[in-house]
C-alpha cells in the first residue's frame, strides 16, 4: 500500500510540470516484473497476436486510405483491384467541388466553431478550475460532481428547447449558436481536466508568488499557465474533437450558413453512381484534424473521457 | 444525487490551499467562487434549463403542424409512448445496441490491453495503431463501413471473401439482413480503443509488490490473473462500462449514417430527432427525451459511484 501511495504521488509530481509519454512507460517495478512458465516462444507469440489486432483494427482505415487513392472505377470492382495505380482524382475532386458541394464553408464553419468554442472553454473552465483547486470554495465537490453528472444526461433531452429558444432569438444556422453549444457541452470535461492539472502546481510557488505581492492576473500568467501549459493543451485538443465530431446538433441548428464538415459528409449518406473513392476522400479528410489532435493527446485522451477519473 | 459520493470523494486528499484564520465573510466567499461563476451559469443554462423545459413540453400536445392545437397537463404523450409498438422497439433496440457494445468492446479492450501490458517489439507504435478507430469522426466510420466496406457489391468484406474463396464465395449482405449487427460492429470498432485504453491505466497502476509476493508464493499466472490483476481491474472494468454505456447510449451518428433509423434500427436519440425534426410532435419527442434522461440517471448514479472511489484511490 505504501508503494502504490509514494508512485501516485510522484506520478502527481510529475504529470504536472511535462511529460505525457511518460506516463505509460512501464515503471522499474514492471519491468522487473518476471513471470514464470512463459518461455521467449510464447512471448513473441503474444506481441504477433497483439500486432495482428491492431493491423485487424487499423485495416478499415488503411483502405479507406487505398481506396481514396483509387480511381472510381477501379475502387468499385468485386474482388477489389488491390494494386490498381493510384490517382489523387478524388481529392481534387472533393476540393475542386467537383461532385457539386464546395467543402470549403463546413471545413471553415467546423474549424470555426471548434476553435473558437474551445478558446471560450479554455479561459472559463481554468477560471473555475482555479476556485476548484487553488483558492478552494467550500463544498467545491460538490460543484464538480454536479458538472459530471450534467456530462452524463444526453443532450438530445434538450434539443427542442435550444431549437426553440434559439429560433426566437432569431440566432439559428450561425457561428454563434453552434459556439454557445460545443462551449457548454464541452464544459465539464474541461473543468474536470484543468482542476486535475491546477491541483498538481506545488502549493509553495503559489504562495511564494503571493508573498512577493504579485496580483493574480500575474500569478496566472507567469505561474499557472507554463505549469499547466501540458495540460492545458490536452484540454484543448479534446474539446476540439468533441465539437470537430459533433454531428446532431449541427444538423438540427444549421441549414446553410454555419453547416459543418460532419453534415457535409451527410450528404454522402445515399449511394450516388460511382463516388465510393469520393466518399473515402471526404471522410479522410475530414477525420484528419481529429487524427492529428487525439495521437497529439493520446495520453492524456483517457483522462479526459473519463472526467479526470483515470490518469 | 451525487452529494454522499461527492462528501466522501476528493475531499480529503490534501489540506485546503488557504486556510482562512476566522470564519470567511459573505464577502470573500463571493470573491473566491466569482471564477467559478461563469462556467457553471453557462452549463447550468444551455444545457440543464433545456432539460426543465423538455419536462414541461413533454406534458404539453404540440405539434409544430398543428399550432392552434397546443395544449397543457396531458399524459397523452407518455400514452403515445408506450403504446406505440415503434417506440417500444426503439426502447429495446438503445438497451440491446448499448449493452452489446459495450460487452463486446469492453471484453475485446480488457484482452488487448492484457496484450498491450506486456513488452514487446513495436508496444509503442501498436497503441498508437490501436486507438486511431476512436480517432475517426463517426460519421466517417459509419460512412466507411456503409459504402466500403459493407456494401454487398463492392464493399471490401464481401470482396475479400472472393479474393480468398474465389467465385462462389458467400456474399452476405450485413445492411439489409441484420443492420443492427452493421451498426454494432462499427461501434464496436471505435469504443474498443476507448475501453482498452481505461484497461490499461488501470494495469500499469497495479501495485507491483503484490505480484513479486504471489510469485514467491508459488502462483501461476492464471491464479494471479484471476486473484490480483481481476480484482484489482474490477473499478477500471465498472468504470469503463459505465462510461462507454453514457456515451453510447447517446449515439445518433451511427444510426442517422447508416439506416436513418430504418429496418428497425431506430433508437431513442433518433427517435427524439425525428419525432422533433421530421414528424415535428414537440410533445412526444420530449416524452422520450425525459425517458432517457430518466435512464441516463440510473445509469449516471452508479457511474458517478464508481467514478468516485477511483478519484478517491487515485489521490489518497
Amino acid at each position: 500500500m505504501s508503494t502504490q501511495h509514494s508512485t501516485a504521488s510522484a506520478d502527481i509530481a510529475s504529470a504536472g510540470t511535462a511529460t505525457s509519454a511518460k506516463a505509460h512507460e512501464p515503471t522499474p517495478k514492471a519491468k522487473a516484473q518476471r513471470r514464470p512458465g512463459q518461455g521467449r516462444t510464447g512471448k513473441i507469440l503474444l506481441g504477433l497476436l497483439a500486432w495482428a489486432i491492431a493491423l485487424i483494427f487499423v485495416s478499415p482505415l488503411l483502405w479507406m486510405l487505398l481506396t481514396s487513392l483509387h480511381a472510381e472505377t477501379d475502387a468499385s470492382t468485386n474482388p477489389p483491384s488491390y494494386f490498381a495505380p493510384l490517382t489523387l482524382d478524388s481529392y481534387v475532386n472533393f476540393f475542386g467541388g467537383g461532385n457539386g458541394a464546395n467543402p470549403w464553408p463546413f471545413l471553415i464553419n467546423s474549424a470555426f466553431a471548434a476553435i473558437v468554442s474551445t478558446l471560450i472553454v479554455l479561459v472559463l473552465s481554468t477560471m473555475a478550475a482555479y476556485s476548484l483547486a487553488i483558492r478552494r470554495i467550500q463544498r467545491w465537490s460538490d460543484v464538480l460532481f454536479f458538472l459530471l453528472s450534467t456530462k452524463m444526461l444526453p443532450m438530445v433531452a434538450g434539443l427542442l428547447p435550444v431549437y426553440l429558444v434559439a429560433k426566437s432569438f432569431g440566432i439559428l444556422d450561425t457561428w454563434l449558436l453552434l459556439i454557445i453549444i460545443y462551449t457548454a457541452m464541452n464544459m465539464p470535461i474541461a473543468v474536470w481536466m484543468m482542476r486535475s492539472f491546477l491541483a498538481e502546481v506545488p502549493l509553495e510557488v503559489l504562495e511564494a508568488a503571493e508573498l512577493d505581492g504579485a496580483r493574480l492576473p500575474r500569478v496566472f500568467v507567469q505561474i499557472l499557465l507554463p505549469l499547466t501549459a501540458p495540460g492545458l493543451a490536452a484540454t484543448a485538443l479534446i474539446c476540439f474533437i468533441f465539437s470537430w465530431n459533433e454531428l446532431l446538433f449541427a444538423t438540427v441548428l444549421t441549414s446553410t450558413a454555419a453547416s459543418t464538415a460532419p453534415v457535409f459528409l451527410t450528404s454522402f449518406v445515399t449511394s450516388q453512381g460511382l463516388f465510393l473513392s469520393q466518399v473515402c476522400a471526404a471522410s479522410l479528410i475530414i477525420s484528419v484534424p481529429v487524427l492529428v489532435a487525439g495521437i497529439a493527446a493520446q495520453d492524456k485522451l483517457v483522462q479526459g473521457l473519463s472526467m479526470g477519473a483515470v490518469k | 444525487m451525487s452529494a454522499p459520493a461527492a462528501q466522501s470523494a476528493p475531499a480529503a486528499d490534501r489540506p485546503p490551499r488557504v486556510t482562512p484564520a476566522a470564519k470567511p465573510s459573505a464577502r470573500e466567499r463571493w470573491s473566491k467562487r466569482a471564477p467559478m461563476l461563469p462556467a457553471l451559469l453557462f452549463v447550468i443554462v444551455v444545457t440543464q434549463i433545456p432539460f426543465a423545459i423538455t419536462i414541461i413540453i413533454s406534458f404539453m400536445s404540440w405539434n409544430a403542424a398543428y399550432p392552434d392545437d397546443i395544449a397543457f397537463g396531458t399524459l397523452s404523450n407518455y400514452i403515445a409512448v408506450f403504446t406505440d409498438a415503434n417506440l417500444l422497439r426503439a426502447v429495446f433496440v438503445t438497451v440491446g445496441l448499448t449493452v452489446g457494445v459495450v460487452l463486446v468492446s469492453a471484453l475485446l479492450g480488457l484482452l488487448i490491453a492484457l496484450l498491450l501490458d506486456r513488452k514487446f517489439i513495436g508496444r509503442g507504435i501498436v497503441r498508437t495503431l490501436m486507438i486511431t478507430p476512436f480517432l475517426v469522426v463517426p460519421v466517417a466510420a459509419a460512412l466507411l463501413f456503409k459504402h466500403a466496406i459493407f456494401n454487398p457489391s463492392y464493399g471490401f468484406l464481401n470482396g475479400l471473401l472472393t479474393t480468398v474463396f474465389g467465385e462462389g464465395a458467400p456474399q452476405p449482405d450485413l445492411m439489409s439482413s441484420s443492420p443492427l449487427l452493421g451498426i454494432g460492429i462499427v461501434l464496436v470498432w471505435q469504443w474498443t480503443p476507448f475501453m482498452m485504453l481505461i484497461m490499461l491505466a488501470g494495469l500499469q497502476s497495479r501495485p507491483m509488490d503484490v505480484y513479486e509476493a504471489a510469485l514467491v508464493d508459488g502462483a501461476g499466472p492464471w491464479q494471479t490473473f484471476r486473484f490480483i490483476t481481476l480484482p484489482h481491474l474490477r473499478r477500471y472494468i465498472e468504470l469503463a462500462a459505465l462510461l462507454g454505456t453514457i456515451y453510447i447510449v447517446q449515439n445518433f451518428d451511427m444510426v442517422f449514417t447508416m439506416t436513418s433509423g430504418g429496418l428497425g434500427t431506430a433508437t431513442l436519440p433518433y427517435v427524439i430527432y425525428q419525432e422533433f425534426f421530421v414528424a415535428q410532435d414537440y410533445g412526444v419527442a420530449s416524452a422520450v427525451g425525459v425517458i432517457v434522461v430518466i435512464a441516463s440517471l440510473i445509469i449516471a448514479t452508479f457511474a458517478l459511484r464508481t467514478a468516485s472511489t477511483l478519484l478517491k484511490e487515485g489521490n489518497s
